[in-house]
Formats: structure tokens, sequence, C-alpha cells
């Protein structure tokens, strides 16, 4: 790691500013579309915040369900981290990150209950919907999982059931059917610190030396849906507290922002 | 035969083109002869003076010259010294006596010195022809670089940023005071007192990047940071 870069941020983080001059609890700029691929997904979204670039798609398939969740439809995240959106990542089989990435989506989006998979079913036992909830990061500059989870949430709003004809799926037709989403969406602030400064949203140079970082889902009521923890130093009890009261801020910035 | 301009001057060519026939004219930098003719070989503005005719790049990546002083960033360390990448396609080597006059032990911990990942400002001594490049640290300003953040510009607008005997970026220090490091290959060094200056040096270096081609560069740069500095001053 390149000291004197670290350094001077620490110094930057001290006096309340990132290094491109925001505070240190703003977002960069979240700008959002819909529908950006109607043609080869059921539902798609691309989020950018700041440079940040994730694109999520959303694929619908009939199988069956689970044979503990007789009655239930299934939602597959999968997360694919290509060289092309970062010179950190290698081309191959997902690994450590984009397993943690598709894991954390999952359970925001499960934990909070934003899709209800009950109303996926087709015929218990036999046919229920899976949705696929893929994500393509195109460029990583910093702070993924909440681009991630934005993008989810919206390309799953923007999602319609395709029309069934002769026990096949139609993907070229598709209804005007949504899918079956919770009117109060669950969202995601990833929180980090770094010797005890507590930010939010750094961009991919501040990145590589946070110390720890919370990735904290709230749904609309303020309960805490989802808790991911990474990097490598602990946390105290304190900064937990503060980590969730700011979390419990931000999200609901960035509800107003998706409404 | 006597020798026929085909462009005029501060005309902006293209690869390939040519400027001039005949032995009269003489090809300096960027510039080649083939046969009879004058070819430009970048993207630039061309400079005629007499006979002699030199392109200007307008873009392009930096390829390294002998005595260029440039920032770089420790890549790899060895037993015998430390690789360092400068934004050439290929890394320079530094030995380590390059860097001491004393006595290095043979099993001493090179990372003492410089550390994966440091940027360095740094002179290159020696190019060979096998894209092998000699750097080293003797000499009057060459260190490690402290607390700062690193911009990359295009290389060939680092004249510009320097300006005529380092008058614009002394213009930048004054009005900004930020502490600068421009390297010839396009690394600048940046680290001010408060995040405010730091933005305002930055914004000034693009602008420069931006305009550099537009006469008149240090009178509107001047007129931008007297304007700036006011608005920071409350004037």
């Amino acid at each position: 790691m390149n000291d004197s870069f670290k350094d001077h941020a620490l110094n930057l983080f001290s006096t309340g500013f990132h290094i491109d001059g925001r505070k240190l609890d703003e977002y960069r700029e979240i700008s959002y579309e819909t529908g950006i691929s109607n043609q080869s997904a059921e539902g798609s979204a691309r989020v950018k915040i700041g440079m940040t670039e994730v694109v999520v798609g959303i694929k619908m398939e009939i199988g069956e369900p689970f044979p503990d969740r007789l009655d239930e439809g299934g939602i597959i995240v999968n997360a694919e981290l290509k060289p092309f959106s970062s010179w950190k990542y290698d081309s191959g089989p997902p690994g450590i990150n984009a397993i943690e990435l598709s894991r954390l989506v999952d359970r925001v989006i499960r934990e909070g209950k934003y899709l209800d998979l009950k109303k996926l079913c087709i015929e218990e036992g036999k046919r229920v919907w899976i949705v696929f909830i893929d994500i393509y990061p195109i460029n990583d500059a910093g702070n993924l999982f909440d681009a991630s989870i934005l993008a989810s949430l919206l390309a799953l709003r923007d999602a319609k059931f395709p029309h069934i004809k002769n026990d096949r799926i139609e993907y070229k037709n598709l209804s005007d059917e949504s899918l079956p989403l919770s009117k109060k969406i669950p969202l995601s602030c990833t929180v980090f610190i770094c010797e005890e400064n507590i930010i939010i949203d750094p961009d991919s140079d501040e990145e590589n030396f946070i110390d720890a970082r919370l990735t904290i889902g709230i749904t609309e009521d303020n309960v805490i849906c989802a808790l991911q923890k990474g990097g490598m130093t602990p946390l105290t009890a304190e900064e937990i507290d503060k980590m969730v009261d700011l979390a419990m801020k931000k999200t609901k910035e960035l509800r107003e922002i998706i409404k | 035969m006597a020798g026929r301009l085909l462009i005029e001057d501060k005309e902006v060519v293209i690869p390939g083109q040519e400027l001039a026939e005949g032995m009269d004219y003489l090809p300096g930098g960027n510039i080649i002869r083939e046969g009879e003719k004058l070819i430009s070989v970048k993207l630039g503005l061309v400079n005629v003076s007499n006979r002699l005719l030199k392109v200007i790049p307008l873009v392009g990546g930096y390829s390294p010259k002998k005595g260029d002083m440039v920032i770089g960033r420790i890549s790899s360390i060895s037993s015998m010294g430390w690789r360092v990448n400068f934004g050439w396609a290929y890394d320079a080597g530094l030995s380590v006596r390059d860097c001491f006059d004393r006595f290095i032990e043979k099993d001493e911990d090179l990372t003492k010195y410089y550390n994966y990942g440091d940027y360095i400002i740094t002179l290159i001594t020696n190019i060979m022809g096998n894209k092998i490049i000699d750097i080293s640290m003797k000499g009057t300003g060459l260190r490690k670089l402290g607390p700062g953040r690193i911009l990359k510009i295009c290389p060939a607008k680092v004249p510009r940023v320097i300006g005529k005997q380092g008058s614009m970026i002394q213009m930048i220090k004054e009005y900004t005071n930020c502490r600068l490091l421009v390297g010839q290959n396009g690394f600048i060094w940046l680290s001010g007192n408060n995040i405010e200056d730091e933005l305002l040096a930055i914004k000034v270096i693009k602008k420069i990047e931006d305009e550099s081609h537009i006469s008149g560069l240090t009178d509107r740069i001047k007129e931008y940071l007297e304007g700036e500095v006011g608005i920071k001053n409350g004037l």
C-alpha cells in the first residue's frame, strides 16, 4: 500500500473531508436508469455512484421448488467481478469477493421481505418461478455493495413476468404484470471505518486502506435485516452504534432518491 | 531543386502527413525524412522556424529521455534494488548503489528505504536499446515523496503546466499554497494544507490540460486563479 497517499488521506479525513472534497458522510452523485435491456432481460437497471457503475439484469425461469419450501419460488443472485471493471479482478470463476457481494444482495432482498416468494408459486410442489438476479459491475470505483443493492432493487421493480404459452415461456413477449414486491423497500448502507474516522462511499483509492466495513441492511420500518462485516480490524460496540445510526440516516436519503 | 512547404506554421498535422518537399527543409522532433519528403509521425501542431520543422504533439504517451526527472512508483523489490514504474510499458531499474553513498549490507531490508507502492522522484540516467532504463536517486531534490496525492496528466501537456522557466507552476503554487512536483512523465505530486486549496490546484491543472492549445493561456489561468481565490477570501 502506498503509505504517503494513506497519510495524506487520513489527514484529510481528520478535517472531515473525502479526498475528492465531499463530507465524510456524503454519497457521490447517484443516478439510475431502468429498462436498459428490454430485449434480453425481464428487468434491468443501471446505477451510477460517481464513477462506479453497476448493471443488473433479472431473468425468470420456471423450475421445481426446494423440497423444504414447496409453496415458495426462489431467488438466485449471481455476481461476477470481471477484469474490465477494475485492475483488482482476474478472470475465472467467481472469487471470494464476488460470492460475498452476491450473498449480501441476496440477504438484503430475502430478509428485507422485498419479494413475496409465496406469490411466485404456480403449482404447489411442482412449478414455481425462479428469479435470477445477475449483477455486472461495469466499473468498480469504490462502494460496489451499495451500488449493487440499489441496482438489484431497481431491476426487480422494473421486471415483468413473461407470458406462458403451451407450457413454454415466451421471453420476447412480456406481460404487464410486475413481480410481487413489497411496498416497503429494504436498503443497505455500507459504513467504513479507518482509524476512528467513520466514512461512507469511499472511492477505489480510499477503499484500499480501509480498516473495516459494515454493510447494514435496513427496512423501511428501521429494522436491521442484514449485517455483513469485512476487513481485519475488530469493531467496538460504540463504533457499531455510530455506524448503525449513520446507516439509518443515509438509507432514508437513498430511499428518497429511488422513490 | 528548391524546397516547397506544404503546410503553414502552427497548423495541425496528422501522422503520415507530408509537410515539405525537397532537401531545403530539415526534420526536427517527431518528423522523419523519406526520400525527398518530410513526414510527421505524430498528431500535433507544426512549428516552422526558417528551415527547421518540428511537430509539437497534442496527445500521446510518455517516451523516456535521458536526463528527465520523473515521478515513479515502486513496483517490486529485489535484493539488488527496486523496480520503478513511471507510466511506460517497461519498468526501470533502480540499483542500490545509485541511491546511497554509504555501504548497504547484503541482507539489509530494503523496504525501510523505499517500500512497495511508494512514489519517488527520480532521474533517468541511461536508456539502453533493449528497453532497459537506469534511474538514479543521487542529485538535488531526488527523494521519496511524502504525504500527498498523485495526479496523472497527458505527458504532452507537461511543458504547459510548468510554463516558461516554471512561471505557470510558480503561479499555481502562489495562489493555492500547495506543494507541487511535476514529473516529465505526466505524474504530478500534490499536497496542500486543506482540501479547498488542493481541489483548486487540481481544477487549474485540469484546465491547463484542456485549454493548453489555445493562445493566451497564462493570462487566462491567472485571471481564473484570481477569481477563484477572490471568492474564497470573500472579495
